[in-house]
């Protein structure tokens, strides 16, 4: 028997799991439209519910910027089907040749995406990380998503072809986008985005509304980064999650105060001697009600959080 | 290595897996999950079988994981006499024991902490074996999947980073005779051989903790056995009686015969 049978034969019904966004649920969104958050910058809001067969897992707010020469999309889609709508809406908009495609993290609501643009032989762009990230996970998601929509809905996973070790700029012609590769924060691949001449500022999953973030990279990582975003005085903001834009400020006051409510909570309880389970039980629990999935991710986020926090 | 891993996963696979079909039409039918036990059983202890736990052996599980690749499990053990060894099992995992201890004099076994992986909805047992030799067994259903094949949250080389560090923290000061709760980690990806890399198509060859012993002074507390069900950075919570030495040491070594040893001064830690 080969090795490969052998996981075959262990590998059974990928029910629930490690996946952090592709947990069968309930909600149908509103046919999908695009909101204009500034000049030639149009966003495709998420749903905020888990991916399912009629939503086709586009629950990331996804879009792009018509520059001069060239379009970029900010993000690609959360499946090879979103990713086509959003290649169509696109082509509704404008000719101008698909230049740019961002990867901005190694996860599959974000990258899936990407396959319904490879005919137009772009650039994908994606943090230093993320070809090890994509190639320790991207088959797990994939096989996961085709359970829940269909192989033909999926598409392949499409690694980056221009990297980014820090910072990087590009130019789509009159319009200057700034990269950002950042320290294991939401997960160990985050890329932000920043639009120079529209002031418009693109996180992407670094920034969490109203859906409760899930911990995949460093608790301690994230409020540090966040922190750090918080002294650059952001103003119009596309988070990865929630309305399709939003102040930066008052929104990120939320994120943080969920991390680091998560953080002091976990830091007690170890503190106190206690056990893994009695802190995913009861931390950060006063955070319910401010959140939309809470109870779908809060006690792996503590989970995630305390074998974190427990080597410091 | 490879030949130990096929060992490994192919000869408790055929046992979960072979056996089930021929016995029972729907393999997720409480039937067949009692005939899949039934076998093991019989690998795992040679031929006896475990009785009820009548209140000896507890085991404490999460229904529903929340995250399969770190599920929590609490062993509580209240016998006459202390118990000579105990074992985790986790059903349908492709290496079933999770967890195989056998105490020495200087363990005070009440209450044992895991965390585990678990690949599909399960049975799982802990089984306690007494001072007659007789075993007695708890188990509960557990719904969770895909957490051995569930890969690594970073990069191959960035999870064997730290390889083969340790912490110690006890639950209250150290005093000889006294019994006191400890607490071990070790940093170690535990990985399952069960990843495949997207590029490569090659899986992730398997490299995990498969012993793990500690003593004080000259009595052993325990010695483990364990395999790819441990979740990485293992954490293991235990009992110990602290001896006159104070000094215990920690001895770890993984499925491709990499050691490494560490002494604590327990008498004098301040954590």
């Amino acid at each position: 028997m080969s090795r490969a049978k052998a996981f075959d034969m262990t590998r059974r019904a990928f029910g629930a799991g490690l996946c952090l966004c592709c947990l069968p649920a309930l909600a149908r969104g509103q046919p999908a439209t695009l909101e204009e958050v500034g000049a030639s910058v149009f966003v495709r809001r998420g749903v905020d519910a888990e991916a399912d067969a009629a939503n086709l897992d586009g629950i990331a707010n996804i879009g792009f910027i018509i520059g001069e020469q060239a379009v970029l999309v900010t993000e690609s889609g959360g499946s090879l089907a979103d990713g086509r709508l959003l290649r169509k809406m696109i082509r509704d908009k404008t000719d101008k040749p698909i230049k740019y495609v961002v990867l901005s993290h190694g996860h599959p609501d974000h990258f899936f995406g990407a396959g319904a643009f490879v005919e137009d032989a772009p650039v994908f762009i994606g943090h230093h990380n993320l070809p090890q990230a994509l190639e320790m996970r991207g088959e797990f998601y994939r096989k996961r998503l085709i359970g829940l929509l269909g192989e033909s809905n999926v598409g392949p996973v499409v690694l980056p072809t221009r990297i980014v070790t820090g910072e990087d700029e590009i130019d789509l012609g009159g319009r200057r986008i700034a990269f950002k590769a950042h320290a294991p924060a939401h997960t160990t691949s985050d890329l932000s985005m920043l639009d120079r001449s529209g002031g418009l500022f693109f996180p992407a999953d670094l920034l969490f509304v109203g859906r409760i973030p899930p911990l995949d990279g460093s608790l301690t990582g994230w409020i540090a980064q966040l922190e750090a975003m918080r002294q650059e005085n952001y103003g119009r903001t596309v988070p990865g999650h929630g309305p399709a834009s939003v102040d930066f400020g008052p929104a990120s006051d939320a994120l943080l105060r969920y991390l680091t409510t998560l953080r002091d909570g976990v830091r007690a309880e170890i503190d106190a001697g206690g056990s893994i389970e009695q802190a995913m039980n009861h931390v950060a629990q006063s955070e319910r009600s401010n959140w939309k999935l809470f109870d779908d991710y809060n006690k792996r986020n503590v989970a995630e959080a305390f074998s974190e926090l427990e080597w410091q | 290595m490879k030949t130990r891993l096929a060992t490994a996963i192919f000869g408790l696979c055929a046992l979960g897996f072979a056996a089930a079909p021929a016995l029972a039409d729907d393999p997720d039918s409480p039937e067949a999950r009692q005939s899949r036990w039934q076998e093991l059983e019989k690998a795992v202890f040679q031929g006896k079988t475990a009785g009820p736990s009548n209140g000896v052996v507890t085991l404490q599980a999460p229904e529903r994981a929340e995250d399969a690749a770190l599920v929590p499990m609490t062993v509580t053990l209240t016998p006459a006499d202390k118990v000579k060894a105990l074992w985790l099992i986790i059903d349908d995992n492709p290496m079933p024991v999770a967890a195989h201890m056998v105490f020495g004099p200087a363990a005070d076994p009440h209450e044992l902490k895991f965390r585990v992986r678990v690949n599909a909805y399960t049975n799982v047992h802990a089984v306690a074996q007494l001072q007659d030799g007789s075993l007695v067994a708890d188990a509960k259903f557990v719904k969770a999947s895909g957490g051995c094949s569930a890969p690594m949250g970073e990069g191959e080389e960035a999870a064997l980073k730290g390889l083969g560090e340790m912490r110690l923290k006890l639950a209250g000061a150290a005093q000889p005779g006294v019994p006191v709760e400890a607490k071990l980690m070790v940093r170690h990806p535990n990985f399952n051989g069960m990843q495949m890399n997207q590029l490569t198509r090659m899986y992730t060859p398997a490299r995990y903790i498969d012993k793990i012993s500690v003593s004080d002074g000259a009595a052993k507390v325990f010695d483990l056995e364990s395999g790819i069900s441990l979740a990485s950075n293992p954490v293991l919570s235990f009992g110990l009686v602290p001896q006159a030495s104070g000094r215990l040491r920690v001895e770890v070594s993984d499925s491709m015969n990499t050691q490494w040893s560490r002494d604590f001064e327990i008498l004098h830690m301040t954590d």
